[in-house]
């Protein structure tokens, strides 16, 4: 399988990254050979092999239902580009 | 009763789907945690997790999951024993961390069916496809100030329950009828407020329309309808607006759309044209969720009677009608209020009472039945005083307001008032004898053969006994006076 530079301009578009022709052309030739290497798994007969997800027979550890954490205004926000308050804003998104 | 659009071009029937989002209730969110109760201090109620930190792992909270099973057992679903977390991709200013944690491919909860039942009494069943958990995002205001949004994520992480329904729907009345059933048994189950002015409960609706017999034809998707009269609303001028796209010749695009109340129609949604490329993938974070046939069980055991057991069981147990035990078990309060009256005097006077005055009552003080003035053991007490004849019916109807207005109990104001029931045939009988004596030409004119004047000498009777007559003594010692 490979890859054209339309496809790499929309994964782009969908991750909110900019890039001019030269990244975009160097982009696809370096997820090219991703996903070249990748596909080397294809000839590996997986027909009686169940998808492993996690590792092993680990269970995923489940939380009780009691609250433990919030009222930490100042950290939450500490990484906020622009806040007014007690809240983050952003540049107004109205639909 | 089916709905139909009359078309120029001959009879359209409507497709409906609904996917609902239901806030699970739960002390923390469903991996984290921080709060999950509504409103609060702004991004107070948040963690580095909520908050979508780099390095910050989520743990799934247990309850949240029982929450869904027992939701899934209420829908007579199938439950899923292992289920999967994927991440569903999408750029949002109330969405920290870049993907909302979902169930995409293995949702934990699969088929099930509700039954709904509409005004002409009638019952359909509608199928649903899934129920998932996933998070909720936070909350944008727009109107705090000109170029900005303001971000709170107090909301953002908490559990929510998407239920998906099969395209099932025909009506906009079955729409309702379903949504009204779904949060009756979420409600039943503890599972989610239904409160959808806060929120916590919204819909999406898939609507498309088709003619007889035709396969299903393009559907567009009405996001976020946080009203059952809008659901309503907004599946009937959607439908209308794809039959005249059809109808002109044009076709009809897949595509999101936003209903506006206020001017009754929907509008396009273009603004986020790849939102629909949401990448899906297991989270990396978070093992499958495994959960145990016995655990399934136990909370299957510990389920309360839901609506349609209630409501069969009301009909055996007291004789309620079928359109009764609807209204009684429409909510549970109301339904345990009803057992309580049933038992202490009569289950027939119960509802009959609960049904009319009673709610009535309800409804003029603006009331709801926790709230009510008179409690179970005040309105049997009442009703016992009809059944034993200590008031009739209409002097009921008299004590049960003053009742409501001051609080007193039903004996004490008939002692203060004096409204007991006259039941001394002597006393009925002189006063029927006054009422015939006054009124000579009437008595002349019902020995004529005017029957219908039986009526008039009867409430002449009652109000000049103030009303506490014993209406059968009345009738009884009138119908033998007159026979003489």
């Amino acid at each position: 399988m490979s890859l054209d530079t339309r496809t790499v301009r929309r994964i782009a578009k969908l991750a909110r990254i900019g890039l001019d022709d030269q990244e975009a052309e160097g982009l696809r030739q370096e997820l090219d050979g991703i996903l070249g290497w990748v596909e080397q798994l294809n000839e590996v007969d997986i027909t009686d092999v169940p998808p492993m997800i996690g590792t092993g027979l680990a269970k995923p550890r489940l939380r009780v239902d009691v609250v433990t954490d919030g009222g930490k205004r100042e950290a939450v926000l500490s990484n906020a580009p622009d806040r007014a308050d007690a809240f983050f804003t952003v540049p107004k998104v109205v639909e | 009763m089916s709905y139909r659009i009359e078309g120029a071009t001959g009879t359209w029937e409507i497709v409906v789907g609904l996917e609902v989002h239901a806030q699970v209730i739960s002390h923390a969110k469903l991996f984290s945690g921080a709060s999950a109760t509504y409103g609060g201090e702004p991004n107070m109620h948040v963690s580095l997790i909520d908050a979508g930190f780099p390095g910050m792992l989520p743990v799934i909270n247990a309850e949240c999951v029982a929450q869904a099973v027992r939701t899934g057992l209420g829908l007579n679903a199938t439950i899923h024993l292992e289920s999967r977390f994927d991440r569903k991709n999408y750029f949002y200013a109330d969405l920290p961390q870049g993907y909302q944690i979902s169930q995409f491919a293995h949702p934990i909860v699969g088929e099930g069916k509700v039954l709904v039942e509409l005004s002409d009494g009638t019952e359909r069943e509608i199928g649903i496809t899934r129920l998932h958990l996933e998070q909720d995002a936070g909350k944008s205001l727009h109107d705090q100030d000109p170029t900005r949004s303001f971000i709170d994520l107090n909301r953002a992480g908490v559990a929510l329950m998407e239920i998906v329904s099969e395209p099932d729907i025909r009506s906009p009345e079955e729409a309702g009828a379903y949504l009204r059933k779904l949060r009756q048994i979420l409600r039943y189950i503890g599972t989610c407020d239904g409160n959808m002015e806060e929120g916590s409960m919204r819909a999406d609706v898939n609507v498309s329309v088709r003619k007889a017999g035709e396969p299903f034809r393009t559907r567009c998707e009405i996001k976020n309808v946080n009203s059952i009269r809008f659901v309503m609303q907004s599946i009937e001028v959607e439908a209308q607006r794809q039959v005249e796209i059809w109808e002109a010749g044009g076709t009809v695009d897949q595509e999101t759309r936003l209903f506006d109340h206020a001017r009754g129609e929907t509008r396009s949604l273009r603004s986020k044209e790849d939102a629909h490329d949401y990448r899906y993938f297991p989270d990396p974070d978070l093992l499958p969720l495994v959960i145990e046939r016995e655990w399934v069980d136990a909370l299957r055991a510990a389920l309360p009677e839901l609506p349609e057991a209630k409501r069969s069981r009301l009909e055996a147990q007291y004789g309620v009608s079928r359109y009764e035990s609807g209204v009684l078990a429409a909510e549970q309060t109301v339904a345990d209020f009803y057992e309580q009256v049933a038992k202490a005097s009569d289950p027939k006077l119960a509802v009959n009472w609960m049904l009319g005055d009673f709610f009535a009552a309800l409804n003029r003080t603006g009331k709801s039945i926790e709230e009510s003035p008179v409690n179970a053991s005040g309105l049997s007490e009442l009703l016992a005083l009809i059944k034993d004849s200590t008031i009739n019916g209409k002097i009921a109807k008299e004590v049960l307001e003053d009742m409501f207005e001051t609080g007193e109990s039903a004996s004490a104001i008939v002692e203060r008032k004096g409204l007991r029931q006259v039941t001394d045939t002597g006393a009925i009988e002189s006063a029927i004898r006054d009422i015939l004596a006054a009124n000579a030409d009437k008595l002349a004119e019902y020995k004529s053969g005017k029957d219908k004047l039986f009526g008039f000498f009867v409430g002449q009777t009652m109000k000049a006994m103030k009303g506490k007559g014993n209406p059968a003594l009345v009738n009884e010692l009138l119908g033998k006076i007159l026979a003489e």
